[in-house]
């Protein structure tokens, strides 16, 4: 909200300064968000007198003044200076605006410096309207009457010395959206005293030609009280100048008398009003809430339908009024109204915070009746307004009508001071605090009985007391106490062991060489889709962009947009992942932690050692390997299960199981169908882990089991079967192994070659780990006999001659 | 006599002459071996008499030994000159580049989201977590953000969509990690300090702002925390999180629904040079918000507020990321930009602690 500082000056009694005045709005929770002081821009302009102008010796169209300046004012000495000027008015004897070398002219965005033109020196300027950015004005330099003061800073001179101070108000504050809580607050913080503003009542002059009634449903919440009053001949004209120049400096425009008034007393008190031209209004007025489907055009010369439920003023031609929102056009004042009819309510602030969200109108009243205006000044309002009216417009005012009653929001809370210390951490003297209350309108009655103000609804209860004496005492002075340890001693493990297996997670996949990513958790619907997610129940009701519209199901969709852009930007080989939620449903458990990586393009970029090679569904399994190993899951006796989901190759692709029911992992070559959807260039490989599935493992010891070492020399004994191509390898290497379990200590799989007729010969490494004794050479024979026996019955292989 | 010393002239020079293995073995054949010279001369020791034998046969071992040192040593030494000649020819080009590796990177996020929780364990705050779909609840009516409170219109709130036969509230993406003090507070009792980083949402989307982003949530309860506390913890934070030892804090009211007294706290800094310094200049900037838990939040969560209190925060950790690495763009943190990522990214295994420094 803006404000002008000689407006504040007419509700607070101050010497403090502009700084003083600023540092302590935000000390006290009216944050400053810009002060713009006609001082700083245009303090250094000073009137001063051409004592002569001539033609400039060597151009037509310029002129040499011989000027005479004040540069410490009226007052201080007088320095005679030559200016080169270009304005056809520059003549002996003009008195105009000076700016001095040095000193930044804002219209043409320049800091003067001394110069020569066409051979003679000039030292300043003579200054346009436009050029001190005060108006377009820029046919020639300002010219002041012959008397004006000499020395004079040019704001004083033309009343532009009015800093304005815009300020942030935050939702609780209703009361500092009118300029005297500004000042109150003020003048609790010690920076001069609140001025008073008796209300003088003007007496009807006659009886009010239209009436206000309420309905009964609406009395009770939506407008408990209704204050009109009719006023006749008024003279609805512009307003007077200082009226508008205050208007126009809180970043408003000035309309006519009655807007501007209703306009003052919104800002300069937070009581919104509306007037009515009665000409216009048939009938008396009734409050009431709407069936539904009426329309009204508002002052934005907008339509509106208005909502069953809604808060209106009606006459007998039908809605005129949105309360507390908008007036309508039909019954609005114009320049030619005479009467008026000015409206004084208090409404509710959630019923208008609902109406005014449907309809979309942001009012300066609505924004003010939604946050909660003063019950208590609906009255006295009317009567300032009245008063201001009679004095701008003119006109003879009719009695008071009042339907309803001022609702009562009086209460008080007990407040302990000892508890204003224990909370705050500051020493605040039981005196203060009962001042800086009192100061700011609450009332402290026997036993620290607080009582609230009327115009101060965020108030409700003691801990709001000892926030208002927290603010005004100053939190700046707030000193830091240190608050030792829960506990004494070394510091505990604080991770949680989802916690712990996150970072490890995270950490060793960052090691496997994938560059982390954090993505948007939600996606267009499309991309979605091809996850098997999208439905209604992860869409969002307001998305920002279709881009993202949609929780995403898990992170691949958005992790292969990033390697599209990637590739758009030449960066053809990625490794890349993210660790976050997928989300399965709309509710709040639906969500599960995921891991997901995804390798795109060759292992490598092109090298002289030809290690680059196209990613494949290898890699994906032995990062997704590692990654579980890394959280602890038991990675040997994983089930390799051919269920991947469809977005996978459906031939290259498989998740890794504990048991048949429990997926910890899923990998394989991405679908080529939704690599081309998503505009990745392939081969492309991927892997999710579901993090919540792994189970944690159940030892309470950290004593590791005892190592077994055999003092026996290994044998180690190669075989090459040829099967039928699609016999899988695991079932191989499961029955080599499990032909001797004592002695087999490993079975390493090291070539397979496919061969022309549909088989395929497989080689492993057979490591026999004696344990009671060396082998025989008959011994070892054995041994590998039954690896062949085994092997031959699991997949049909034969030893390859 | 003068036969052997011809032998001994002949076969060592012979021997120094040989240039490879089997020129020394011809020569050794000659010499040494079944038929050799030397081996007949012993042959014919036997023929000879007793005082004869006695003077020739040392002198032929003698021979026989020495050949046999030579041509040892002249192995030797070619070995060694092979080996030599070997290494010269083996020479490689030690500045071609090495053989490529990957190097991973840790997004600032995470790196940062570490950093602060190493910190908070070190004052003793464990980390707590909750859903980011959220229901209007924990988002806001607990945190006494009533339903048509002005207030929750200025979080530009993500909802979820609604089925028509649905009539609850809809749910929201939560706009701020606060919702998990509630959750946790209502499992785990008090007293406690928690943090809580994590993904929150807004619906906001400029040159400073991004629809998602993340916070970190801070609660602290027992009987007598205070607000001086608050200020002590923050702080200490920022003196370990930005690693000055100069750090100055200023509290200024303000108010957010759920805590009472309420401020915004700024920070002391220096922007010489578009380059921002902690703990120097003039310049405040503004950098979290926090005050004392509501009675109401604490109440809602089941706590009793006659009984305990305490303090909250919420700080961004993307701008504080931003602060510390000077990252310039909030909105590129979720852009994925490979070039981005390696070089604003950390190295896998730089992991925050107190004990070694909070960074490299």
């Amino acid at each position: 909200m803006k404000f002008t500082l000689s407006w504040l000056k007419t509700h607070l009694d101050t010497e403090a300064t502009l700084d003083e005045i600023t540092y302590a709005l935000t000390d006290l929770g009216l944050e400053v968000e810009g002060v713009e002081d006609p001082a700083d821009t245009l303090g250094v302009f000073r009137l001063c007198r051409v004592i002569e102008a001539v033609q400039h010796p060597n151009a037509d169209r310029l002129r040499l003044c011989r000027v005479e300046t004040y540069p410490d004012g009226p007052d201080g000495k007088i320095v005679e200076v030559q200016v080169v000027c270009g304005a056809p008015n520059a003549r002996t004897g003009l008195v105009g605006v000076f700016a001095p070398v040095g000193s930044y002219v804002p219209g043409i965005d320049m800091t003067l410096k001394a110069g020569v033109i066409r051979d003679v020196e000039s030292h300043g300027m003579l200054c346009s309207e436009r050029e001190l950015m005060v108006s377009d004005e820029h046919d020639g330099i300002i010219d002041l009457p012959s008397d004006a003061p000499l020395g004079a800073r040019f704001i004083d001179y033309t009343n532009r010395n009015d800093p304005v101070i815009d300020i942030a108000i935050t939702p609780n504050r209703p009361d500092a959206l009118g300029i005297r809580g500004i000042a109150r607050d003020l003048a609790a913080r010690g920076l001069g005293t609140l001025k008073p503003a008796p209300i003088e009542t003007v007496e009807g002059a006659f009886e009010s030609p239209v009436n206000v009634s309420i309905d009964a449903g609406v009395l009770e919440k939506g407008c408990p009280v209704f204050y009109g009053r009719t006023i006749k001949g008024v003279q609805n004209g512009p307003s007077p100048k200082w009226l508008q120049d205050q208007i126009r400096a809180i970043g408003l425009r000035p309309i006519s008398a009655l807007v501007d008034i209703t306009n003052f007393m919104t800002y300069d008190r937070n009581r919104p009003l509306h007037v009515f031209d009665v000409a216009k209004v048939n009938g008396d007025l009734r409050v009431h809430f709407v069936k539904g489907g009426e329309s009204l055009t508002a002052l934005d010369d907008k339509d509106y339908t208005l909502d069953a439920g809604m808060m209106v003023i009606s006459d007998d031609n039908g809605v005129e009024s949105i309360a507390g929102i908008m007036g309508g056009v039909a019954s609005g004042c114009t320049e030619d109204t005479v009467d008026v009819f000015v409206e004084s309510a208090y409404w509710d602030p959630i019923t208008i915070a609902m109406a005014g969200r449907k309809l979309k109108i942001n009012s300066d009243a609505r924004y003010r009746f939604e946050r909660g205006v003063d019950p208590a000044f609906t009255g006295e309002g009317l009567e300032l307004a009245t008063q201001m009216i009679l004095d701008i417009c003119g006109g003879e005012a009719s009695n008071v009508v009042v339907a309803g009653k001022t609702p009562d929001t009086s209460r008080s809370y007990t407040l302990d001071p000892a508890r204003v210390i224990s909370l705050v951490g500051m020493d605040i003297a039981q005196d203060e605090q009962m001042r800086i209350l009192t100061d700011l309108g609450f009332v402290v009655g026997d036993d620290l009985q607080v009582a609230v103000p009327s115009w101060r609804p965020d108030v409700q209860g003691e801990a709001d007391l000892i926030e208002e004496i927290a603010r005004v005492a100053s939190l700046t002075k707030l000193v830091g106490v240190p608050m030792p340890r829960p506990s004494t001693g070394v510091m505990r493990a604080v991770l949680t062991p989802m916690q712990k297996r996150q970072g490890m997670v995270r950490r060793t996949i960052a090691t496997l060489g994938y560059n982390e990513c954090v993505t948007y958790s939600f996606i267009d619907k499309a991309s979605a889709e091809l996850f098997g997610g999208g439905s209604d129940g992860v869409m969002l009701g307001n998305p920002i962009s279709s881009e993202m519209s949609h929780m995403r199901p898990t992170l691949l969709p958005s992790l292969l947009q990033a390697a599209a852009k990637n590739q758009a930007r030449g960066f053809a080989d990625l490794a890349l992942f993210e660790i976050g939620q997928g989300f399965e449903g709309g509710e709040p458990e639906d969500q599960k932690a995921l891991a997901c990586g995804l390798r795109v393009g060759t292992t490598a970029p092109r090298n002289a050692y030809g290690t680059a090679r196209s990613v494949d569904l290898h890699d994906a399994k032995a990062d997704a390997e590692a990654a579980l190993a890394a959280l602890g899951a038991p990675v040997d006796r994983l089930m390799v299960m051919r269920n991947a989901p469809d977005w996978f190759h459906p031939g290259r692709s498989a998740v890794l199981s504990l048991g048949p029911k429990n997926p910890l992992a899923v990998f394989g070559e991405m679908h080529p169908k939704v690599l081309a959807e998503m505009d990745v260039k392939g081969p492309a490989v991927a892997f999710t882990l579901f993090l919540e599935n792994a189970p944690f493992p159940k030892a309470k010891t950290k004593t590791r089991p005892a190592l077994v070492l055999s003092d026996f020399q290994a044998v180690e004994r190669d075989f090459a079967f040829v099967v039928n191509s699609d016999v899988e390898v695991e079932a191989l290497l499961k029955a080599a192994n499990g032909a001797h379990k004592k002695l087999i200590d490993v079975v390493n799989l090291f070539d397979v070659f496919h061969m022309d007729d549909g088989k395929k010969s497989i080689a492993i490494s057979v490591r026999i780990q004696p344990t009671a004794g060396t082998l025989t050479d008959k011994e070892i024979d054995a041994i590998s006999e039954q690896v062949i026996a085994k092997v031959s019955k699991a997949t049909g292989g034969v030893l390859r001659g | 006599m003068d036969g052997i010393q011809k032998l001994k002239t002949k076969y060592l020079g012979e021997i120094a002459d040989a240039v490879d293995e089997s020129a020394i073995e011809t020569v050794r054949l000659a010499a040494v071996g079944k038929k050799g010279e030397v081996s007949l001369k012993m042959r014919e020791l036997g023929k000879m008499t007793p005082e004869e034998r006695q003077v020739t046969g040392p002198k032929l071992n003698a021979l026989k030994n020495e050949i046999n040192s030579a041509i040892m040593a002249r192995k030797a030494s070619l070995a060694d000159s092979a080996l030599e000649e070997r290494l010269r020819s083996e020479w490689l080009d030690v500045t071609q580049p090495a053989r490529p590796s990957q190097a991973g990177t840790i997004h600032p996020i995470s790196q940062v989201t570490e950093e602060i929780i190493a910190i908070f364990a070190d004052l003793g705050y464990s980390v707590a977590e909750g859903p980011q779909i959220e229901n209007d609840f924990y988002n806001f009516d607990a945190l006494n953000i009533p339903p048509e409170h002005p207030a929750r219109q200025e979080f530009d709130t993500f909802y979820m969509y609604r089925d028509k036969g649905d009539n609850r509230p809809p749910h929201v993406l939560r706009t701020h990690t606060s919702p998990v003090q509630i959750r946790h507070m209502e499992k785990h009792g008090v007293p406690t300090r928690i943090i809580a980083p994590g993904r929150v949402y807004r619906s906001d989307y400029d040159q400073t702002h991004t629809p998602m982003f993340h916070q970190v949530e801070g609660l602290a309860i027992d009987k007598d925390i205070s607000m001086a506390n608050l200020k002590w913890t923050l702080e200490e934070f920022c003196r370990a999180f930005f690693e000055v030892d100069n750090v100055e804090l200023k509290f200024r009211a303000s108010h957010f629904p759920f805590t009472e007294p309420s401020a915004e706290v700024d920070i002391k800094c220096s922007w010489a040079g578009g380059q921002l310094k902690i703990g120097e200049g003039d310049d405040w900037m503004e950098i979290l918000g926090s005050g004392m838990v509501h009675p109401k939040v604490l109440t809602a969560a089941g706590v009793d507020p006659s009984e305990y209190q305490g303090f909250a925060f919420g700080m961004g950790i993307d701008r504080l990321a931003m602060l510390k690495y000077g990252i310039p763009d909030l909105r590129a943190f979720f852009d994925s930009d490979l070039r981005w990522l390696r070089h604003y990214g950390f190295a896998s295994l730089d992991m925050p602690n107190m004990h070694g420094g909070i960074s490299r």
